[in-house]
């Protein structure tokens, strides 16, 4: 669906994107993590054609990034912004004509969307009179009205309350299952878990990684088990370090060399092994194991 | 150009819908006539409900004559200056005007006493009725009887026609050209300012509330900057429309109602005391001058003026809303678009009205800065042909040119925040490729 190929683009003395390559497969959704200021926002920008790359090229369905493009894309912005005076009906109205939708069509899917997020009450009231959580969804309908195949979110649950952050998480998985291809910028990462199919994570205007969840996890492997022995028979080894609870003990135990069948062979020595559990590291954890090392090295 | 459609409808709409667009549109026009309407109620009130009022005059040449009207009678007395003070502080008199011996060559001396200042239209009534009186008897001292003097007066009035290359002669007058081009520069200077400053306004909401972002993933920034002027070019002029149309039926009515109730007499005292009178040949002579005003090319001249202007100054304004923001922060950016206006707007005055086709003014009329009001107020006067063509040409190139240079400030500044810019960087913005 996207493809961007190296990327670069610097302001002044600061670069913002070094020779990012990124490949966005149909149907999915993309979680592009970074921390604040790390270069996803100009990316972004740039693919919403609001900015030029220096250098590098941008291809949707393997076409350099052209005009044409912009009623492919749905965008919603980290820092949202409605006409404070309009009222939602029209202003929902104005974006949608703006992304090339026709006045009939635009109305209709208006109708229908208010209508589905139980909003149709809200049409004709001021977005100052709404309250942020309302605007925040008025926002959302307007991202994505026209149909886009590409759809760009950033920070899409900031300023939601639980209930309609788990409205607008069902909209996100049924618009991807219908096909959409969602590209989700977010530094929160228990949403990236829940949600994106691949990452990729940039730091300090380089890409460190990419890949699906499961082949980043995969890569950061620390090779620690987690182990808990039911009364154990022999003394365990102090440097082990463990937590005695009861009958049971727990403790972990990185591979050092071993294959996880030897390791289970070595502790069934010990009693009986109640738990032998591979320590998968969340991606909040990598992420921030990712910004320090490049931060440090 | 669908979507600078779109742009300039939400701009227009958003605006012309608002409540506070129809109360300005509808009550201003109501000022001018509700003003008049005021003077002209208090002008007549004061004269029915006024009582008459009567000044002691101590003449003591035993010389002097003045004719009572309506509002002052003059009682004539030999009593003593003191005397004479005595009855203003009583009360029962509303004035005294003491006239001591006086020499006709160098009269001096001459003094009103009242409770309260005296009003512009008695003191030049005594005076005028003085100074005739002191003039005619010096003429009979000198031998001539003011009887021939005035038979011998004679008035000339300069009849000034204009001559174009075809030999069509049209008879002009300074005074209506003058007024034309001092109301169609005022009004030109204050559209820019006022709609100018909306722009402006409207471009730092939609950066500041960050809407900006989501509009330039739709369109050109371009599109958006350019939607955004000619939109409220609209409400413009739609405002200026509305006001003509109103000021027009409410001053002919509100003339019309008030000039029933106030008797011709009276509206002519009202003027001042010396006055030349206007006699039905001079009021002919007016229609004839505006009869002869080519109002077709002045009406033309207006409107592209007025909107050249505009679009010239508005991409200035909008370039500057870009760059910061918040509108307190506008300021240090304003100076150049406002010392140009300014300067115009002075020289309007000063030597485009006086002299329509001195030097001076010919340069601010083809500067386009300063062109959309000089050369309004050089338009009725007349203008060669070369030079209007001249200076309609430098006004569309100024525009062009602000508008790239805004075009390339505001596609920057629009994204910007949080940073303070200097005209460094602005300068760098308008350098930068992209």
């Amino acid at each position: 669906m996207l493809e961007t190929r190296n990327l670069n683009k610097t302001y002044g003395l600061n670069r913002a994107l070094t020779d990012i390559n990124l490949k966005v497969p149909k149907g999915v959704i993309f979680g592009l993590l970074g921390p604040n200021g790390a270069g996803k926002s100009t990316l972004i920008r740039i693919i919403n054609q609001i900015i030029d790359a220096d250098s590098g090229e941008v291809l949707v369905d393997g076409q350099p990034l052209a005009p044409k493009h912009i009623s492919l894309i749905g965008y919603l912005p980290e820092e949202r912004g409605l006409y404070k005076k309009m009222k939602v009906w029209d202003q929902m109205l104005y974006f949608a004509r703006l992304k090339g939708l026709s006045q009939q069509e635009a109305k209709k899917r208006i109708h229908n969307w208010l209508a589905k997020m139980e909003m149709s009450t809200w049409k004709d009231k001021k977005i100052e009179d709404l309250s942020k959580g309302m605007a925040q969804k008025v926002q959302f309908i307007s991202t994505i009205i026209h149909n886009p195949p590409l759809l760009i979110l950033d920070e899409p649950f900031s300023g939601f309350d639980p209930v309609n952050a788990e409205i607008i998480k069902d909209q996100i998985l049924e618009l991807r299952n219908q096909g959409t291809t969602v590209i989700l910028s977010t530094h929160r990462m228990e949403s990236v878990e829940l949600l994106c199919d691949q990452v990729a994570m940039i730091n300090r205007s380089h890409k460190i990684l990419d890949g699906t969840i499961k082949e980043v996890k995969n890569s950061y492997r620390p090779e620690v088990f987690r182990i808990s022995i039911d009364q154990p028979t022999l003394p365990i080894p102090t440097e082990w370090a463990v937590q005695t609870d009861g009958e049971s003990v727990h403790f972990t135990l990185p591979l050092s060399g071993k294959t996880p069948n030897e390791l289970l062979i070595e502790l069934m020595n010990y009693g009986q092994v109640s738990n032998f559990q591979e320590v998968i590291p969340s991606m909040e954890e990598i992420f921030i194991h990712q910004v320090k090392s490049t931060q440090n090295g | 150009m669908d979507k600078i459609w779109l742009v300039i409808q939400r701009e227009y709409l958003s605006r012309v819908k608002k409540k506070s667009f129809l109360l300005a549109t509808l009550l201003t026009p109501l000022i001018f006539p509700a003003i008049m309407a005021i003077f002209v109620w208090i002008a007549v009130e004061e004269k029915e409900n006024q009582s008459l009022r009567i000044i002691e005059v101590v003449d003591e040449n035993k010389l002097f004559f003045m004719e009572s009207s309506q509002q002052y009678a003059f009682s004539f007395s030999d009593s003593s200056p003191e005397e004479a003070k005595l009855l203003v502080q009583n009360g029962d008199r509303y004035g005294f005007l003491y006239i001591p011996k006086i020499d006709l060559k160098n009269p001096q001396g001459i003094t009103f006493y009242g409770e309260e200042n005296p009003s512009m239209s008695l003191v030049s009534y005594l005076e005028s009725s003085l100074k005739k009186k002191i003039e005619d008897q010096r003429l009979y001292d000198s031998g001539i009887d003011p009887q021939i003097l005035s038979d011998i007066r004679t008035s000339v009035d300069l009849k000034s026609i204009t001559l174009n290359q075809k030999g069509e002669e049209k008879v002009s007058d300074a005074t209506v050209n003058y007024a034309i081009g001092f109301l169609a520069g005022i009004l030109i200077y204050m559209f820019i300012f006022i709609y100018g400053n909306q722009i402006m306004q409207g471009v730092i909401e939609e950066k500041s509330s960050r809407i900006v972002e989501i509009l330039v993933s739709s369109l050109k920034p371009f599109q958006l900057m350019m939607g955004k002027i000619v939109g409220i070019a609209g409400v413009g002029l739609t405002q200026l429309l509305i006001w003509i149309i109103l000021i027009g039926t409410l001053t002919t009515v509100v003339t019309g109602i008030l000039g029933l109730q106030m008797p011709q007499e009276q509206a002519m005292e009202l003027a001042q005391a010396d006055m030349i009178q206007t006699d039905n040949s001079e009021f002919a002579e007016i229609l004839q001058v505006i009869a002869g005003i080519d109002f077709i090319s002045i009406i033309s001249s207006f409107i592209f003026y007025f909107l050249g202007g505009y679009l010239l100054y508005g991409a200035l304004f909008a370039g500057i809303g870009s760059a910061v923001d918040a509108p307190s922060d506008a300021q240090q950016f304003m100076l150049p678009v406002t010392v140009p206006l300014i300067v115009a707007y002075m020289g309007l005055f000063v030597f485009v009205l006086q002299d329509p086709n001195s030097t001076t003014s010919f340069w601010l009329s083809i500067i386009p800065l300063t062109s959309p009001i000089a050369m309004m107020g050089r338009v009725s006067y007349g203008v060669p042909f070369w030079e209007l063509g001249l200076s309609m040409l430098f006004l569309i190139l100024g525009f062009l040119a602000t508008t790239w240079l805004a075009g390339k400030i505001y596609r920057i500044g629009i994204l910007m925040h949080g940073t303070k810019p200097s005209y460094k960087t602005l300068w760098k913005w308008i350098k930068s490729s992209n």
